[in-house]
């Protein structure tokens, strides 16, 4: 098992032969390593920003963009593992000028659980609160001292009056994370149902990009 | 530790307002119905109370969490500090039958159930004088047409927090577009992963990037509509 990333932690696993790298958000580190351990990349760096950022949206384009500012040159090819993630097209035009991909559809809930299936589990109820395993283990941290409830607890339904449901996107088979996810969604006062995602479109877009042949 | 002896009847005028202002950014909603009412007692109409201590409060307050400095729960509890005294200015200016600034329809898109940023706005609206009509969240665009059609608004407000959702902004002003309505109406858009750009793909009039900028922009834009519009 990997050492777990704290969500303003950065930081970098190196390959024994760096030729490509993944620039991830910290969020999703466990599977991006877990897909690499997989498949044998031993020439694939990861490199994760802080996942705190899932919170603040509006700072994820300029990391990325700081990022790939600092590493250029470094590796033979380089893929940013986030999606919009809330950005509104940010990100995307930081990577059309850094000519780089990044993965499918708008939210890391998403690629997870595979874009068209989210897609259509979010239509059938938007007022949907949704955890991932990064969410469900740093709830606390990333939820409640985020928005600040363990300050101002008067703000819960402000925050979530709105929502009816929480769902637990899991992307491991994982009691812990499964009570975590329960308890968080007693905490929020929604409904709690779960879905096993597996790592949805995360593998094939990983996949395709690191095994495609060298260009020309 | 905020000093527990200050009592606000002691401070002139001017000092209360700047105790008031302090009490805004901490969230004191309390010491902002005590200052209020304070103020009325003195003699203060409620539109300036309104102005000089709320609203102007709620912009120092809108500037920090521009700049970084506040967050946003210390924004909502603001926000909840000027509804505590709004609720005790509101039938006072309804009494005064002051001449409204202009009337908004606001309301959150189909598929998103956010409104904190909605809400913020429409207090925001409110404060700068306008008849706010707040549709709520997750609204088709059969709500909006219902709603322009009812209140006859100068302005259409819109709101999403989803980049998923944000595209019916261009589903709702296409649909004015096509009944020849779209330019009887200010659209103003807005939401955190919107920007200037996708307000203009969208077809609305301006992107408002926080409560304060869409209160300064409706009040402008309304002005600016009434200069053009031909003498009758």
């Amino acid at each position: 098992m990997q050492q777990l990333l704290r969500p303003d932690e950065e930081r970098v696993f190196e390959a024994e032969r760096p030729e490509v790298l993944v620039l991830a958000c910290g969020a999703i580190a466990r599977e991006v390593l877990a897909v690499i351990a997989l498949n044998r990349w031993e020439n694939v760096t990861l490199r994760c920003l802080p996942a705190k950022l899932h919170s603040r949206p509006e700072l994820i384009a300029p990391a990325v963009d700081a990022k790939l500012g600092e590493i250029a040159g470094r590796y033979e090819r380089v893929f940013v593992a986030y999606a919009d993630c809330g950005t509104g097209g940010a990100l995307d035009a930081v990577l059309e000028r850094h000519d780089v991909e990044r993965l499918p559809g708008d939210h890391c809930y998403g690629f997870l659980t595979g874009n068209t299936a989210w897609e259509e589990l979010h239509d059938a109820e938007p007022a949907t609160f949704y955890l991932t395993d990064f969410l469900a283990r740093h709830f606390d941290a990333i939820v409640i001292r985020g928005l600040g409830l363990d300050r101002h607890p008067q703000l819960l339904s402000q925050y979530f009056g709105n929502y009816r449901r929480l769902l637990y996107l899991a992307q491991t088979d994982d009691d812990d994370l499964r009570a975590r996810a329960r308890a968080a969604a007693e905490r929020l006062g929604l409904e709690y149902e779960e879905r096993r995602t597996g790592y949805g479109d995360l593998v094939p877009s990983l996949t395709r990009f690191v095994e495609a042949p060298p260009a020309g | 530790m905020a000093d527990d002896t200050l009592d606000l009847k002691t401070l002139t005028d001017d000092e209360l307002v700047a105790q008031m202002h302090d009490d805004l950014y901490d969230g004191l909603a309390d010491e902002i119905v005590e200052g209020t009412e304070i103020l009325l007692e003195r003699g203060w109409g409620a539109d300036k109370v309104l102005n000089d201590a709320l609203v102007e409060g709620m912009r120092i307050v809108g500037i920090d969490f521009r700049d970084g400095i506040l967050f946003v729960p210390e924004v909502l509890l603001a926000a909840n500090a000027m509804k505590a005294g709004m609720v005790i200015l509101r039938p006072l200016l309804a009494e005064t039958g002051a001449e409204r600034v202009g009337t908004v329809v606001i309301g959150t898109v189909k598929g998103d159930i956010h409104d904190i940023g909605k809400n913020l706005v429409a207090m925001m609206l409110e404060g700068a004088g306008f008849e706010v009509h707040d549709l709520g969240i997750n609204n088709p665009v059969e709500n909006y047409l219902a709603a322009l059609e009812e209140y006859e608004p100068d302005i259409l407000g819109m709101s999403a927090l989803l980049t998923t959702t944000m595209p019916y902004m261009k589903v709702v002003i296409d649909t004015l577009k096509e009944k020849g309505i779209r330019d009887d109406y200010i659209v103003l858009v807005g939401g955190a992963p919107l920007n200037e750009e996708f307000g203009k793909a969208v077809g609305a009039d301006a992107y408002c990037r926080d409560a304060a900028v869409a209160a300064e922009t409706a009040q402008a834009l309304v002005m600016a509509r009434r200069a053009a519009a031909p003498a009758s």
